[in-house]
């Protein structure tokens, strides 16, 4: 605060309490001593005020509180913020700060201790597993789901299928920095039957029933070559680099049936995943890491 | 004694001497914050609001959300922890009025931008039940339907312009064609995923 307003706060303080203190001992001084019968002169509803003087314990609550006020403002900042913070040298910020060094303190040894163990390694240990447990359903169960099953166009975590990779360190990555799976729009490339005919042939390769004909399937892999295998492969496998979901399998982000895939096809898709590192940190998200990989090898952990 | 009789029996002495006590508690407390630069002055890299964005607030206000939902990250560790940086004054200089709000019966929102994926703001608001089984939310699917009006959306512009939000006469040349056509989802999905960004670092 500037040196005006930190002298328009003091003084203003100071008019305030000072002209209290005068009412009250310009009253206190000039009322009666003694108790009286006589009436102050006023009459409402046949209701009249005795002219008595104020109760002592009533002077002497209100004096007790203009004492705190002026207690109160040597102790906390109010006499010149920023050059005397007063004599406790309180403020907001810095009470968050002790509390988050109290906390950390007490905690940041064990996030340490496990950000140093790698996340194979935290497979073994129940107590860590339980820590990444709570930031996945504080942080990443409103996409993923509390049992971390997934919902449609936010990506199941238990299963072997990993769009951006399943390996510790490309999960790691993945909530580190974000991700975001493009898939163009190519209606307007394919045309109406185009998109039919891809979509026909795409749910053909793993394996569910479709409506076409030979002629229908074997266009739609034609075009599927030239269009779609830049990304998900020629063999429709995907590739994790451009988060390309593998096609052949019965795992299916955005739906399976024919209309589902024409439109994800026709109007492409956006999957986003945010970055996590400014939000939660790097400790926490290895332990959030080590939490998701333990959801799909669960075989090894004992729980 | 005193002869306070004479305020007490004089209405327009008696309104001069509330007003005068009252006043010092405004004087003190309110009248700096009018003028010091951590409250007047924006934080560095704030910029006005888009006018979709712009657009995606006045949604935000119509919907009442600022009755369940506050953006005001208070400087305690808990909510430090769970939402980011505490809310700074200096982050709500263009928002007229601020939407710090106080009833806390859902999450903070004040740093909820760019924390999930504008596909789950839809489906979220869609109806919330469908990605949080939980929630006890409304659903907002009418969003979907309702167009912004695009012609009143210059008009904005132009009224907070005056009220000192630096927006350039080329701003609000082009705010009706920022917004032709998009829906009340689009806008408010807008204005969520711009909340809070400026200041990313967690504490």
């Amino acid at each position: 605060m500037s040196d005006f307003w930190s002298a328009w706060v003091l003084i203003l303080t100071l008019a305030c309490l000072g002209f209290i203190c005068f009412v009250l001992f310009s009253t206190w001084k000039v009322q009666r001593k003694d108790s009286t019968e006589e009436t102050v002169g006023h009459e409402f509803d046949g209701i009249t005020e005795y002219d008595n003087p104020m109760p002592m314990w009533w002077i002497g609550l209100f004096l007790a509180t203009l004492i705190f006020g002026a207690v109160y403002f040597i102790l906390y900042p109010g006499i010149w913020p920023g050059k005397f913070d007063g004599i406790l040298g309180w403020s907001s910020t810095g009470e968050l700060k002790a509390d988050q060094q109290k906390h950390a303190r007490q905690y940041q040894p064990l996030f340490e201790q496990y950000a140093a163990k790698s996340i194979e390694q935290l497979q073994e240990n129940p107590k860590a597993l339980s820590m990444g447990k709570r930031i996945f359903l504080n942080n990443c169960a409103l996409c993923h789901g509390s049992d971390a099953g997934g919902a449609f166009g936010f990506p199941n975590l238990t299963d072997h299928d990993w769009v951006w990779g399943g390996v510790p360190a490309e999960i790691k990555a993945s909530i580190m920095e974000g991700r975001n799976g493009q898939m163009p729009a190519w209606g307007p490339v394919l045309g109406e039957s185009g998109v039919r005919n891809v979509a026909s042939y795409i749910r053909d390769l793993s394996g569910l029933e479709v409506n076409a004909t030979i002629e229908d399937l074997a266009s739609g892999k034609a075009a599927y070559a030239t269009t779609c295998a830049v990304c998900h492969g020629g063999d429709a496998q995907g590739n994790k680099l451009f988060g390309a979901p593998n096609l052949t399998d019965d795992i299916w982000l955005y739906g399976n049936s024919q209309a589902q895939v024409e439109y994800t096809i026709r109007k492409g898709r956006n999957g986003v995943m945010p970055a996590w590192k400014d939000i939660l940190g790097p400790e926490k998200v290895h332990l959030v890491s080590a939490y998701v990989y333990s959801l799909s090898h669960k075989d090894k952990t004992a729980e | 004694m005193l002869k306070h009789d004479i305020i007490e029996k004089n209405i327009g002495l008696m309104v001069l001497g509330v007003i005068f006590a009252i006043s010092f508690g405004g004087l003190v407390e309110i009248v700096p914050l009018f003028n010091l630069k951590e409250t007047t002055e924006p934080v560095e890299g704030l910029n006005p609001y888009t006018a979709l964005e712009l657009e995606g607030r006045d949604v935000y206000i119509k919907e009442g959300c600022v009755g369940c939902h506050s953006q005001m990250i208070r400087p305690l560790r808990a909510e430090v922890e769970r939402y980011g940086h505490y809310s700074v004054a200096g982050e709500s200089v263009y928002d007229h009025p601020f939407l710090w709000g106080s009833k806390r019966t859902g999450p903070d929102l004040a740093r909820v931008g760019e924390r999930y994926s504008d596909e789950w703001h839809r489906a979220h608001l869609h109806n919330p039940r469908d990605v949080v089984p939980a929630s006890i939310m409304p659903a907002y699917p009418h969003l979907n339907e309702n167009l912004i009006d695009s012609a009143i959306t210059p008009k904005k512009l132009a009224a907070l312009q005056k009220l000192g939000v630096p927006y350039t006469n080329e701003d609000i040349a082009s705010a009706s064609d920022a917004v032709k056509g998009k829906t009340e989802m689009d806008a408010l999905v807008a204005y969520l995923q711009g909340l809070g960004t400026v200041i990313t670092q967690k504490r």
